[in-house]
């Protein structure tokens, strides 16, 4: 999933402080799953911001909605109806549908309420760690199902380096050496002998490097 | 017992002090409440294993977010005690009154009183 994290709320203040008619937009996916941005978290900032601008006295309609999806137009059309009732929208959606909301409501500025971060998992309640990159040509089938491109500091195919010290990153004590998790996989999957095999150069192309990308898959196009 | 204590408390009643929300918590000072607090059980006596703890850290949470708004993160507490020490939750009661009255009332009543 897509994880994120609360933006604090006085920047928030700050971004909407000249509007008065608000609408904070909750998503139901991922980071409803990372407790960033979902129905509960629309709730909670709604409230804190109502009682901030009332405090301030300062007359402001906050009102609260939460679509299943902000990155899809038929959930995203569900507000059209209501968009003119608010001068200002905050997405507490990642990135992506802070951006699909503003590319849909041309006239109406779209604030963002959270920091969207990576792509990850929950490795328990309240701390989710990155595990891809996107990076457009997986090689988990040679890693045994472990990514140094997103795990290890230098993305490094051929691993480790010298920073590796008993399995730890030199980069922070606490972060495990990929390569060492990659090696002691490949050992668990009896299938040691791979890791002597060099990795062809990787083609970066597909990664950010060639720019913002694309998926276009032809047989599902209406 | 016979014992007394104020009676400006409104006596909200949960299964347990898990069940606490932030957003009850929210709703209550932006309804006009002058101040909120949660009384659970003794820590390590939960009946639900956490429920207390989980309910400390959602008003640890509240008191940041009211601080941040304005309305004084001091107004919120969590009290634990057992369902025996009925003394004990009379004097809470009558800290926690005298405390807010010291405070004074929530500033968000008084602006929706100002604006009516």
């Amino acid at each position: 999933m897509i994880v994120a994290d609360k933006k604090p709320i006085e920047e928030i203040i700050e971004d909407i402080k000249n509007h008065e008619k608000v609408l904070i937009l909750g998503c139901n996916e991922c980071v409803t799953v990372c407790e960033a941005g979902g129905k509960k978290e629309v709730g909670i900032l709604a409230s804190a911001l109502r009682m901030y601008f009332l405090n301030q006295g300062k007359e402001m309609k906050i009102d609260e909605e939460t679509l299943e999806r902000q990155c899809d137009h038929e959930y995203l059309e569900e507000i059209r109806n209501v968009v003119d009732q608010y001068d200002a929208i905050v997405s507490i959606a990642c990135g992506v549908g802070v951006q699909f909301a503003a590319e849909k409501y041309h006239s109406t500025p779209i604030y963002p309420g959270v920091n969207t971060c990576f792509m990850g998992v929950t490795e328990e309640r309240g701390l989710w760690t990155e595990r891809c990159q996107g990076c457009g040509q997986c090689i988990l089938s040679r890693t045994g199902g472990i990514c140094p491109v997103s795990r290890c500091a230098k993305r490094i195919m051929n691993g480790p380096c010298g920073g590796s010290s008993k399995g730890m990153c030199e980069i922070n004590k606490e972060l495990v050496c990929a390569w060492q998790l990659i090696v002691e996989r490949l050992k668990a999957l009896d299938r040691f002998e791979e890791y002597e095999d060099l990795s062809p150069i990787k083609d970066w192309s597909t990664d950010r490097a060639g720019g913002p990308r694309k998926v276009v898959r032809e047989d599902v196009q209406p | 017992m016979r014992l007394t204590y104020p009676t400006n408390i409104r006596i909200i009643r949960v299964p347990c002090t898990g069940k606490v929300d932030i957003l009850h918590i929210l709703k209550a000072f932006e309804k006009g409440a002058d101040g909120v607090y949660a009384v659970g059980c003794m820590e390590g006596d939960c009946h639900y294993t956490s429920g207390n703890f989980r309910a400390r850290k959602r008003v640890e949470q509240a008191k940041k977010i009211l601080d941040t708004v304005g309305v004084g993160g001091q107004r919120v507490e969590m009290f634990n005690m057992a369902s025996s020490e009925g003394p004990m939750f009379a004097e809470v009661a009558i800290k926690m009154v005298d405390k807010i009255k010291e405070l004074g009332p929530n500033p968000i009543k008084l602006q929706k009183k100002k604006a009516a």
